[in-house]
């Protein structure tokens, strides 16, 4: 008895350690990612001056980097996205939260779902086959651009959107909805007066998430935004973004080249990006937290 | 009575965003379908491919896309789940506690492109693995990680403290009411993230193109996990951005809708009997 | 000379009698004082009630004698629980091998989602036990101990959670007997059942009564005058009054008491 008791709690012990270890190796990859990108990112600084990485167009190496157009594309995909997807998005998940009936609620939620589920790629791959040959024929240019990018991602992000506006839509205590109903309000008053606003938070974090996945897209975007690193002149004129100029020249350009160190600083860029997205949004909900 | 005008006006507005909402994933499933299910046939779903003529298949690019994701859940199930665990079960609140939320946070919102970046460096040239399945299979893992640690932990704070307190109250030691009362209790629910996680490994392509690389082994089924794998996802940018195969169109058209059949078969392959057995679970009690 | 020596012996086992031992007991969560300055001796195979009103610490002082308090956030304890005249909070004890002779039944039933059978094998599987035979007696035992063998002698195999209330509440008392604690602490066991699987209850406890010593919560003051030998009564943290259940409810000699025991208050 004594010999089970003892391995008994050697094995208490031991998996809690493992689980410790676990955990911690979660914090140390991400520390190694940022750690990894950077350093080769940081090394185009070694041959190109940051001031023409950043804020000069002329992409033409191995003479000139000049990545603004990418800095330029990618924000603007991002912001076109959430022109599209955000208040798609927050309608869709106010009517899944407090306007559709509950059948409704049911048969659409695998639809959320579904979206999750069509990979990257093929969101591409409509937006080559669909909107772009549209755009081409019923707007003009080439069809390739930041509309039909923003396009595509506006409803890539819908999921993200939706899910996340849709659970604070929910978190919203019912008795603040019943005092608003309690004094002859509409619906609509209600929730105009009541309901967003104690969701605000989570709404705002929706839509900075939503940002986040819009602007680190890589595949979708590559496939539909045109591929030429020049600043866009409208909507529909091919350009680039961060995320489509590394898929297209990572492949062509050798490791450790400041060619190569370039995209990694791309990258870098990126990250820093996302990573202050999530910041911003931890400030957002702790904000929350201070004012019940 | 304008209020009520604005509220009718409202309703209208969410109705129609709903239906907006619904009408794109309609189209778009159709569309797939539509140009896809003429060209799915066994011989293309099986068949290998070629380089310059037309007529190939996409099969080793689906064994591929399998025998990765199988090899980033070995990777990262094990430390996902770990760091579930230990966030669900052991963290108390603190820095140390607060700094692996945080990384988790971070980690997941790490663009898959630039994972794929650290991937290539890491694993395909200070490693020395160089494109192949392994390294695509390890950058996916980090994919994959940050998902999991949410969905186990999710899983597990779903489980009352009753459970605990009254394994607890037995006598049993924390591993040992982790082990036989709170993971068998959350296994639904793991199960079920689980199955999210892969259907979206399965979809992921950004990540692997600069690790598992753009080639596949002449060889098929090929279970070396040293040569390259391109898988389905991959395969489909490829043919779309690069490729010189005549009948481009035509594989692109069958690999989009066996893609989405794929994710969404592996989904309901996992979702309708997590769904059942659950059913039969909470069915057996009473009140 | 004979008698005499043997006589002494019997005093000294009275003495022995005392199984847990209470001194100076304070318990804070947080800067909150839940509990201040109790003592209070359990004796054995003697079921002792703990009453009093919502909040007043009753429950906190039950969790206290399995440190089951551990597992909340911020609990502060200060005092001595003595088990066999050893101190339970001493650094260093085993807390896990503490729980295994001070087992806990709880206000809300709480069977695991397993089998009837799984649920009362936890125990002894958990503490080392394989054997399919011995597990089938000790399973049958608790059952049996608890009155629920007939009950649920044909369906074993079942969901525990497809049973009434009552009788997941006496699983779990089965399933505590299947560890043989010494201590067997009840939290307001049936609060959460109907009047007849609250009988059924108060039954099994008289009949555990004589194997294990028992501490039981209870709101309800008609069960302590019905199971208990000894009634501590707690109120705003404190222990006002402790002695045999009769005197307490006849004649208590403290003015609190006697209104919570009326009615005049709680």
């Amino acid at each position: 008895m004594t010999r089970i008791r003892h391995s008994v709690l050697w094995y208490d012990r031991f998996f809690r350690y493992v689980f410790v270890a676990s955990a911690a190796l979660v914090s140390l990859i991400i520390l190694a990612v940022v750690f990894f990108v950077a350093r080769q990112g940081f090394l185009t600084f070694t041959v190109v001056s940051p001031w023409e990485f950043l804020f000069t167009t002329n992409w033409n190496p191995p003479a000139n980097y000049g990545a603004f157009t990418f800095i330029f594309g990618s924000f603007a995909v991002t912001v076109l996205a959430i022109c599209f997807g955000g208040p798609l998005g927050l309608a869709g998940a106010i009517f899944l939260a407090k306007v559709a009936p509950e059948w409704v609620r049911e048969s659409l939620r695998p639809a959320t779902d579904l979206f999750v589920g069509i990979p990257s790629v093929v969101y591409g791959w409509i937006g080559l086959t669909v909107f772009v040959p549209f755009v081409r024929e019923h707007v003009n240019g080439a069809g390739f651009g930041l509309l039909v990018a923003g396009i595509i991602l506006g409803i890539m992000i819908l999921p993200t959107v939706i899910s996340v506006s849709e659970d604070s839509l929910r978190a919203v205590s019912p008795a603040l909805e019943e005092a608003s109903y309690g004094l002859g309000a509409t619906r609509w008053q209600t929730l105009s007066r009541v309901v967003l606003p104690a969701a605000a938070p989570g709404l705002v974090t929706a839509v900075i998430l939503g940002m986040a996945r819009a602007i680190g897209e890589a595949m979708a975007v590559q496939m539909v935004i045109g591929n030429s690193p020049q600043f866009p002149r409208s909507l529909v004129t091919p350009t680039a973004t961060l995320t489509s100029e590394i898929v297209l020249e990572m492949g062509n350009t050798p490791f450790g080249s400041t060619w190569n160190n370039a995209l990694f600083f791309m990258a870098f860029t990126l990250l820093v990006l996302s990573l202050a997205m999530i910041l911003v949004v931890r400030l957002v909900v702790r904000h929350r937290g201070a004012t019940p | 009575m304008n209020k009520y005008l604005a509220d009718r006006l409202a309703t209208a507005c969410f109705w129609a965003a709903a239906a907006v909402i619904t009408g794109i994933l309609l189209f778009f499933l159709t569309h797939i379908f539509w140009r896809g299910a003429p060209v799915l046939s066994l011989a293309f779903v099986l068949g290998t491919p070629r380089e310059m003529t037309a007529g190939g298949g996409v099969g080793p690019q689906l064994f591929n896309t399998f025998y990765i994701l199988v090899l980033s859940l070995l990777f990262s199930l094990p430390i996902g789940v770990g760091a579930g665990i230990y966030l669900a079960e052991y963290a108390r609140p603190g820095p140390l506690t607060n700094l692996i939320r945080l990384s988790t946070e971070c980690l997941a919102s790490v663009p898959s492109i630039v994972l794929g970046l650290f991937g290539a460096v890491v694993f395909v040239w200070y490693l020395g693995l160089g494109f192949c399945i392994l390294a695509g299979a390890a950058a996916l893992a980090l994919l994959n990680l940050p998902v999991l640690v949410r969905v186990t932990e999710e899983a597990l704070r779903a489980i009352p403290v009753s459970y605990r307190e009254a394994s607890l109250a037995l006598g049993a030691t924390k591993w040992q009411t982790i082990r036989r009362v709170v993971l068998p209790s959350a296994l639904l629910g793991m199960v079920t993230g689980v199955s999210l996680v892969a259907g979206r490994a399965l979809g992921e392509s950004a990540i692997l193109i600069y690790t598992a690389g753009l080639s596949v082994s002449r060889y098929f089924p090929d279970f070396d996990p040293f040569v390259a794998g391109e898988t389905l996802a991959v395969h489909l940018w490829y043919v779309n951005a690069q490729s010189l195969v005549p009948d481009a169109t035509r594989i692109a058209d069958g690999s989009a809708a066996l893609l989405v059949l794929v994710v969404l078969v592996f989904n309901l392959c996992i979702g309708i009997p997590s769904r059942i057995l659950q059913r039969r679970l909470l069915g057996g009690g009473g009140k | 000379m004979g008698r005499l020596v043997a006589e002494r012996l019997t005093a000294a086992e009275e003495a022995i009698r005392i199984k847990m031992e209470v001194q100076g007991l304070s318990v804070h969560y947080g800067n909150t004082p839940a509990l201040s300055n109790v003592n209070l001796a359990v004796k054995a195979n003697h079921v002792t009630a703990l009453i009093g009103p919502s909040g007043c610490g009753k429950t906190t002082f039950l969790r206290t004698l399995n440190r089951m308090n551990d597992l909340i956030e911020g609990v502060r304890v200060t005092g001595r629980v003595l088990l066999d005249g050893e101190d339970i909070y001493r650094p260093g004890t085993d807390v896990v091998a503490l729980r295994k002779r001070v087992g806990m039944v709880f206000q809300r039933p709480n069977p695991f989602p397993m089998s009837i059978y799984d649920n009362v094998a936890f125990g002894p599987r958990i503490h080392g036990l394989r054997d399919r035979r011995r597990l089938n007696e000790i399973v049958e035992k608790a059952l049996r101990d608890a009155a629920l063998w007939d009950e649920v002698k044909d369906r074993l195999r079942s969901s525990a959670l497809g049973l009434s209330g009552g009788q997941q509440q006496r699983l779990c008392i089965a399933r505590l007997l299947a560890v043989e604690p010494e201590v067997v602490l009840m939290d307001e066991p049936t609060s959460a059942l109907d009047p007849i699987s609250m009988l059924k209850i108060e039954e099994l406890i008289q009949d555990l009564k004589a194997t294990y010593t028992i501490v039981i919560v209870t709101h309800n003051m008609q069960q302590a005058a019905r199971v208990s030998d000894s009634t501590a009564f707690f109120l705003s943290g404190e222990l006002v009054e402790y002695g045999p259940t009769d005197v307490i409810f006849t004649r208590p000699r403290d003015r609190r008491t006697e209104d919570y025991i009326t009615g005049r208050f709680g």
